[in-house]
């Protein structure tokens, strides 16, 4: 059987005024059922824009150069677009990053449950289901809620119904964008319990993809790191968290901002920025960045598989 | 709401009531005495303080208004210098033909204009949406009477489709609704075009929201996002330009009934201009200026009711 969701040499660049943004470059991942793999990077490292290339709803001047999604072994890509529509929702479900922003300020949550279910299934449409979802994501008094307007509810009670909203048509992929990032602490933490249970009852596959390292610690089976539009590792969280073999992974890792650097007393960060997205150097996107630079780093870097979903994108780790 | 609606209504009473107050006032600001004007150049003096004291103006300004103001609030709006008829049972009698032309312009414009703009978000940047741009602002730009005039002969005239002239037989609905047809075009026909620009604007804008990527991402179709999601929010800052559009279509009302000599408040007011039948023009406009104060309250509320954000801030 093939994989829920797989991504396949994927590149999606923006067109901007400076000329072409590589935002995603070459990028392939895969998520089995019942696996929850992390995204993990900095801001602009591309990960939200590999998130809704998944489902195909890329901003206006954004293009897919080259690669596939695959959703069930179908290339969504290569589908028309009534096809792909028929797959949004009911197949490959997305949890967006802003609950306060992501519904439709005039309609009811129950209204716009309705029509989301409906799209592809009226039968699954009906008050009964769209209250037993939500009760499954932890919200008192479904019943009620159908006839509430978005703006009437808290951001973490909005993030909670945009997960039952996902969850309502079954579908094999479930893809959170930055879930908890709009939250302040306490939401975010109940938001993560939320997830993780979730994880128990859901046997699709799950990809969350977020700068918080905690959301990956917590929930996650696998991790990919991004820079600069690529996957530079990718592994267990085992391995990533305690045996980190790419430079850049290991410097995000300490970037946590409950250490606090001894010697200088200031939160750690990583020296130096990303590279410009629209003139790439022609080696590692990192170097410049890099405190274990080799001389063959100005080469590209070469992508070492160490074991079945275990890959490094490093001059520096040996096969 | 009750609180807001009442707040909104008291608001448009004092405007009401400014606009009543300043009225009046004019009459005195405007040379000329309104009791030699009715009687002409003719009249005897005596004649002419007989009038005035009839209608009150030997009394003092200010007990002028309060008269002016308690006649209004009994309903009496003055009587006609010519026919002697009260001036209220003319506006009532000739008031529906108007409306009827309004509503029914404005209503065809709106449902031509909401499926045009939409159909343009739709078709976004294609050849059909630079069509209706194109044909959208012609028509924005023809004035409401060359409109009249061409249909007028067009297809009174020369294809004798339609009634040239008048507001059809009264109680014969079928006559009635083609007498309706060409004003009701004349004067809606501008309208279609600013409508679908203004709702194709404001459903671009919209649309960029994130909540339309949701129910993208949900699968919906762009017809359902359209005309389910997208539409709902695009139509609210709709409401209060149609509120206000509608005074521009009384007047443009005034026009077209002139041109198709249509009875109604255009032909009223016009006729009443020429005669100097000042007590017609005054409780014409007072009227049309509480009918108008009316519908635009009337949106407001409507606003209120269909935007639950605006709804909830009012409440608390």
């Amino acid at each position: 059987m093939s994989a829920p969701l797989s991504v396949e040499n994927l590149s999606v660049v923006y067109r901007v005024a400076g000329g072409i943004l590589q935002a995603v470059r070459d990028v392939s991942l895969s998520v089995q059922r019942g696996e929850v793999l992390g995204i993990m990077g900095e801001s602009g490292c591309g990960k939200s824009t590999l998130a809704a290339a998944m489902i195909n709803l890329l901003p206006v001047g954004a293009e897919i150069r080259q690669g596939g999604v695959r959703i069930n072994g179908t290339d969504m890509l290569k589908l028309p677009p009534a096809a792909q529509r028929a797959l949004r929702g009911q197949s490959v479900a997305m949890v967006f990053q802003d609950p306060m922003t992501a519904f439709n300020p005039v309609l009811t949550i129950g209204r716009q449950l309705a029509d989301f279910a409906g799209a592809h299934d009226p039968a699954r449409a009906t008050p009964d289901r769209l209250v037993a979802m939500l009760a499954r994501v932890g919200i008192p008094n479904p019943a009620r809620f159908l006839d509430r307007y978005p703006h009437e509810l808290s951001g973490g009670m909005r993030q909670r119904v945009a997960i039952a909203a996902a969850l309502l048509m079954q579908p094999d992929v479930l893809i959170a964008d930055e879930p908890t990032t709009a939250l302040d602490v306490t939401m975010e933490a109940q938001i993560i319990h939320l997830l993780r249970d979730l994880r128990t009852s859901f046997d699709g596959a799950i990809v969350i993809v977020t700068h918080h390292l905690g959301v990956i610690a917590e929930l996650c089976d696998r991790v990919a790191v991004m820079y600069a539009g690529e996957v530079v590792e990718e592994g267990t969280v085992d391995a990533i968290f305690h045996a980190a073999l790419h430079p850049y992974t290991r410097a995000l890792l300490a970037c946590d901002p409950a250490v606090v650097d001894p010697s200088s007393g200031r939160l750690p960060t990583i020296a130096g920025r990303i590279p410009d997205l629209t003139a790439l150097p022609p080696g590692c996107a990192f170097l410049t960045r890099c405190t274990m630079a080799l001389p063959a780093c100005h080469n590209p870097p070469p992508r070492v598989l160490l074991a079945e979903g275990r890959s490094v994108l490093c001059h520096r780790v040996q096969p | 709401m009750l609180a807001y609606a009442i707040r909104r209504l008291g608001l448009s009473l004092l405007i009401l009531i400014v606009v009543m107050t300043a009225m009046y006032a004019m009459v005195f600001l405007v040379p000329g005495d309104p009791a030699s004007l009715a009687l002409g150049p003719r009249a005897t003096p005596e004649l002419k303080e007989a009038l005035r004291e009839r209608m009150g103006l030997d009394q003092p300004i200010l007990t002028q208004i309060l008269y002016f103001f308690g006649n209004v609030l009994q309903g009496d709006l003055g009587t006609d210098v010519w026919s002697k008829r009260p001036v209220l049972d003319q506006i009532l009698e000739v008031f529906p033909n108007t409306l009827i032309l309004g509503v029914v312009a404005l209503g065809w414009a709106l449902i031509m204009g909401v499926l045009l703009g939409c159909a343009a978000v739709i078709w976004r940047d294609t050849l059909a949406d630079r069509l209706l741009g194109v044909l959208s602002v012609s028509v924005i730009s023809i004035p409401s009477f060359v409109v009249a005039i061409y249909a007028l002969i067009i297809f009174a005239v020369w294809l004798k489709w339609l009634p040239a002239i008048g507001a059809g037989q009264k109680g014969d609905f079928a006559s009635q609704a083609r007498a309706l047809i060409l004003p009701a075009f004349a004067v809606g026909v501008g309208w279609v075009g600013y409508l679908a620009r203004l709702i194709r604007a404001s459903m671009l804008e919209v649309m960029e929201a994130p909540h339309i990527r949701t129910a993208r991402a949900f699968g919906m179709s762009e017809r359902d996002i359209v005309f389910r999601h997208a539409l709902r929010v695009a139509i609210v800052p709709t409401i209060s330009i149609l509120a206000v559009g509608f005074g521009s279509i009384l007047s443009s009302a005034v026009f077209v009934e002139s041109v198709f000599s249509r009875p109604g408040i255009g032909t009223l007011i016009t006729a009443a201009v020429e005669k100097r039948n000042y007590p017609v023009v005054m409780g014409t406009v007072l009227f049309m200026t509480a009918f108008y104060l009316a519908v635009v309250t009337a949106a407001d509320l409507l606003i209120a009711r269909l935007d639950p954000r605006v709804r909830d801030v009012l409440r608390s």
